[in-house]
């Protein structure tokens, strides 16, 4: 199983998310920004990072490059997609996810280990899970507070789309406590947490974000 | 623009005044220059010399007591590159070399706190990056003047949002420092930032232009007005009484999202090859990379100076030269490289353009649209004057040292002990740093092991062996005012102890110097004071100083700050697997603590929070007993003997347990000896707390009797309360909200 993880220019956690894969079991591939294919990986991961330098707004600029043409084209026909952080926002900019990523409530940038909970565990990236779990995750932005209108936010809760949600205090002002949402399919996951930092006790919190890397082969293989 | 200072006109105007003091130079250094040159100098040379020759980047004021950190350096196998390049290399083993470096962004902070601290991590990035290596965290030592003043209200938030802002978005794990405040340090706050890097052996790069023929590459960022005049103007002066905005222009404004660019771009051209030499641009831009390289090369160089990329159009060569645009880097690449060069930096969407050339004429040559404007032998602006500036002891040294803290009232009994803990951890320098470093990320890049609030940060370097390396950094303006010789020994002394209690074994040190102006005979006896601690105590302590930085002027009107050297020190650790974490976890862990406690108060944190006072003698450093602790510590962690560890400094005692319980989660129980005060709130040297695993304890006792560390079981591990039998408990809640709460309830 090979998983490609983007660097755009900005990126930063593309190392992280490689390694997440790997100890996950599967093969991680490089994909570069300027890419026009997917080198017929299994699965994509947009990492976290400050892609283009968060100008203009948070991956407004990243959903114009060229990877992203092919990247949306295979979404919408069931390729497993995370985001992670920056990648949750390219994907809120690629319209691949409904809901905009907006500044923190107390307006700086905030790293802190927190507790989760597992809301859905249907999608490509959380099958490994169990509804209701809690598991603890390192957060790590500024622009991380979830936004959407309220029936989009009414419609998420409904089908199921919030996948992901803070468990101990809402530690940026997202509406609902929603850390992570999903598409309509599933295929397509956006996190603010990073799992790929918590993979391994050593270096993180938990190894509690092993899972989601481990989920997506799940989701191929079956 | 028409009408540059030409070398020619300069020939035939010999009496043309020039601003040479509004540039800072004195009458005797505008002297020497036109002897150097044979007439006056061009407006481009005067821009250049002013900047080369300013106390920041000349190091005029300093460089006589430096030469003994050179010369008394202990030899070290482990050095690859020591003082006088952009930083040390040291040797790690198993194929890898470190480089590491600390610099300060004082000035620039206090005008324009965010910008400032931004740029001074954006400016110590590219030090490592030019040596050769992959930039893998940094670390931030801060000080500012008192946490309730107002002013500290706009300097602190600002500072730390910039730090956060530049580290987060170039994706550098930012893993320790400090925080500390003192009314010394109002309208003087120190910012000074660590970086480290990580290369293979073989990677390291040479800031030389050697190669006649070789071409000159300006790559990165374009060259605005920003900054001009920053090393000289900034840097170099002490603030006068009245507003500070006319400086503003001098502060620089970063991009750390080119630099990310640009360090990924150097990176991929050092492992094609494709670059002879290599320098930053940082303080003095243009004018200090073309005369360093040049200085350390083949001797000449011809530059266009119309080739730089400019982004403001009005600038003329004295901007040019003089400007500290963020963001720069200067390569000599041989003529068949250039083409591949500049593609990669096309791939990663970096500017570049060639400049100019090496040349053997052993001059450095400069143009403007044809003119010659510059036409100087590179050595006379790089080397610059050296001064050996009066220096004298105060008198009010013997009034400060016959001020005992002995007289100081003491707590009596177990209720104000109680309340003097408290007072003491709920105090902003040794509170819960987490309102700080909760916006620095420490996870990126997957390797941080240890981070704030542990005592030193611990990288872990190759996945497979567990390789890694420990960093710690530390200061104590306190102990140095006291005694600025004892005070630097104890510094030094304190951040090799906080890279021993993780494991790792102390190999290297960084500084930075942060003084008042050298001007003053007092400061400068500081100084000197400092420098010869420092080099005699990393002669002890076996560490060699591989590099640093000095800032002066850290004063207003002729108030100096606290002598404020800061250390920073690197070890290896040979398995971060086996990392000790200050944390108590395992319940049943017997407490040893390590080293002798005498009643040592002079300059102490209890002294400082509990009655404002600071006089006496600093507590004596003990450099060998530093070096057996570290022993036994590093043997200990190897064995797999301990739980935790942890170093005894501010607070003492005390204050090491109150974190030891918060950080972990659980409580302990300790039996103080007769006199509970001295022992809780000492700051004698070389002592350390640690937990020793159960059933560990013979195999403990075994080696601190090899190593000679003096020891004793004080207690154990457990509960939810800090216990001090007969005396007080504290229950974690208590301790935790005390801790926590001290900064958000400054800075909101």
């Amino acid at each position: 199983m090979r998983i490609g993880v983007i660097t755009f220019p900005g990126s930063l956690d593309d190392r992280d998310a490689a390694r997440a894969v790997s100890l996950a079991g599967a093969e991680p591939v490089a994909l570069w920004h300027g890419d026009r294919a997917l080198r017929g990986v299994d699965a994509v991961i947009l990492p976290g990072g400050f892609s283009y330098g968060d100008y203009l707004r948070c991956g407004a600029i990243a959903r114009f490059a060229p990877v992203m043409t092919e990247l949306v084209t295979a979404a919408r026909s069931g390729l497993p997609v995370l985001g992670i952080c920056n990648g949750f926002q390219i994907l809120c900019e690629a319209h691949l996810l409904p809901g905009a990523l907006t500044r923190n409530s107390g307006l700086r940038f905030v790293t802190r280990d927190l507790r989760l909970r597992v809301e859905n565990d249907q999608t490509a990236w959380t099958r490994a899970y169990r509804r209701g779990e809690q598991i603890v995750v390192p957060l790590k932005s500024g622009e991380g507070a979830y936004a959407a209108d309220p029936a989009t936010l009414a419609d998420l809760e409904a089908a199921g789309q919030v996948v992901i949600r803070y468990a101990s205090g809402n530690p940026n002002g997202s509406a609902a406590g929603i850390a992570g949402v999903c598409n309509a399919e599933g295929n397509v996951v956006g996190l603010m947490p990073h799992p790929e930092h918590a993979v391994d006790p050593l270096t993180g919190p938990s190894a509690d974000g092993l899972r989601f890397f481990a989920s997506a082969l799940g989701a191929v293989l079956r | 623009m028409t009408g540059a200072d030409t070398v020619a006109r300069a020939r035939v105007t010999p009496d043309q005044p020039q601003p040479y003091a509004e540039l800072g130079l004195t009458a005797a250094e505008y002297a020497k220059i036109t002897g150097t040159l044979g007439r006056r100098p061009t407006g481009a040379e005067l821009a250049l010399y002013s900047v080369m020759w300013s106390e920041h980047c000349s190091y005029k004021s300093s460089k006589v007591h430096l030469r003994q950190l050179a010369d008394q350096a202990p030899a070290s196998a482990a050095l690859l590159a020591g003082i006088g390049h952009n930083a040390g290399v040291v040797d790690i083993g198993q194929g890898y070399a470190v480089t590491f470096k600390i610099e300060s962004h004082n000035h620039p902070s206090y005008v324009e706190p965010h910008q400032g601290a931004a740029t001074g991590v954006g400016g110590i990035v590219r030090d490592i990056l030019a040596m050769g290596a992959r930039p893998v965290a940094v670390m931030d030592a801060l000080r500012f003047g008192p946490a309730s003043a107002p002013d500290t209200g706009r300097v602190l938030p600002g500072v730390v949002s910039g730090i956060s802002f530049y580290g987060n978005c170039l994706g550098l794990p930012n893993i320790g420092g400090e925080l500390d405040f003192d009314p010394c340090y109002a309208g003087n706050p120190l910012v000074n930032a660590l970086c480290v890097g990580v290369m293979r052996h073989g990677d390291l790069q040479v800031a030389s232009a050697t190669g006649p023929g070789n071409q000159v590459i300006v790559f990165g960022s374009t060259t605005g007005p920003d900054g001009v005049g920053g090393a000289s103007v900034l840097a170099s002066a002490a603030f006068g009484g009245s507003g500070e905005t006319a400086k503003r222009p001098s502060v620089q404004v970063g991009d750390p999202f080119l630099e990310k660019l640009l360090v990924e771009c150097c990176l991929e051209l050092f492992a094609e090859g494709l670059v002879v030499g290599i320098q930053d641009l940082g303080a003095a831009g243009v004018a200090c990379a073309t005369t360093e390289l040049a200085a350390a090369g083949t001797g000449g160089m011809r530059v266009r100076l119309d080739a730089v990329p400019l982004r403001d159009a009005s600038l003329g060569p004295p901007e040019i030269l003089m400007s500290e645009s963020q963001e720069r880097m200067m390569a000599v690449v041989e003529p068949a490289r250039v083409g591949r060069f500049l593609e990669v930096c096309a791939k990663w969407e970096v500017r570049a353009a060639v400049i100019g050339e090496v040349t053997d004429g052993g001059r450095l040559v400069m143009t403007w649209r044809g003119d010659v404007v510059v036409d100087i032998p590179p050595g006379s602006a790089a080397d610059g004057p050296v001064y050996r500036r009066p220096l004298a002891r105060p008198a009010a040294q013997d009034t400060l040292a016959a001020d005992d803290p002995a007289a100081l009232p003491r707590p009596a009994g177990g209720a104000a002990l109680r309340a003097d803990l408290l007072a003491l951890i709920g105090s902003p320098g040794l509170a819960d740093k987490g309102w700080v470093t909760d916006q620095y990320d420490r996870y990126v890049r997957g390797d941080t092991v240890l981070a704030m609030p542990e005592d030193g940060g611990l990288l872990r370097v190759d996945d497979a062996t567990g390789l890694g390396i420990a960093l710690a950094t530390d200061g104590n303006g306190r102990y140095c005012r006291l005694d600025p010789y004892l005070g630097t020994q104890l510094v030094l002394a304190e951040a090799y102890r906080n890279v021993a209690v993780t494991g790792a074994r102390p190999l290297a040190v960084t500084n930075c110097l942060n003084f008042g102006s050298p001007e003053d005979p007092a400061v400068m006896w500081q100084f000197a004071e400092a420098v010869r601690g420092l080099a005699d105590g990393c002669a002890a302590l076996g560490v060699p100083v591989t590099g640093g930085n000095v800032s002066f002027y850290n004063q207003t009107g002729t108030v100096a700050i606290h002598p404020t050297p800061v250390v920073g020190v690197l070890g290896v650790h040979d398995d971060a697997r086996r990392r000790l974490s200050i944390g108590f976890g395992t319940e049943g862990a017997d407490l040893v603590l390590l080293g002798r406690t005498e009643a040592e108060f002079g300059g102490s944190a209890w002294a400082h929070v509990r009655h404002g006072h600071l006089g006496g003698r600093p507590p004596a450093p003990r450099l060998d007993a530093e070096r057996r602790l570290a022993g036994l510590l590093a043997a200990a962690c190897a064995g797999g003997l301990l739980a935790a560890a942890h170093d005894l400094s501010d607070g003492g005692l005390a204050v090491a347990l109150a974190e030891c319980c918060l950080r972990g989660g659980v409580g302990c129980q300790v039996r103080p000896p007769g006199d509970a005060f001295t022992w809780l709130f000492s700051e004698s040297a070389a002592r350390a707390l640690v937990a020793v695993r159960p059933g560990a304890q013979a195999a403990f006792d075994d080696l601190r009797a090899t190593q000679q560390v003096p020891g004793e079981v004080i207690g154990r591990v457990g509960g939810d309360s800090l216990v001090v039998e007969g005396s007080f408990a504290i229950p974690l809640a208590e301790l935790a909200a005390v801790h926590t709460a001290a900064l958000p309830a400054l800075f909101g």
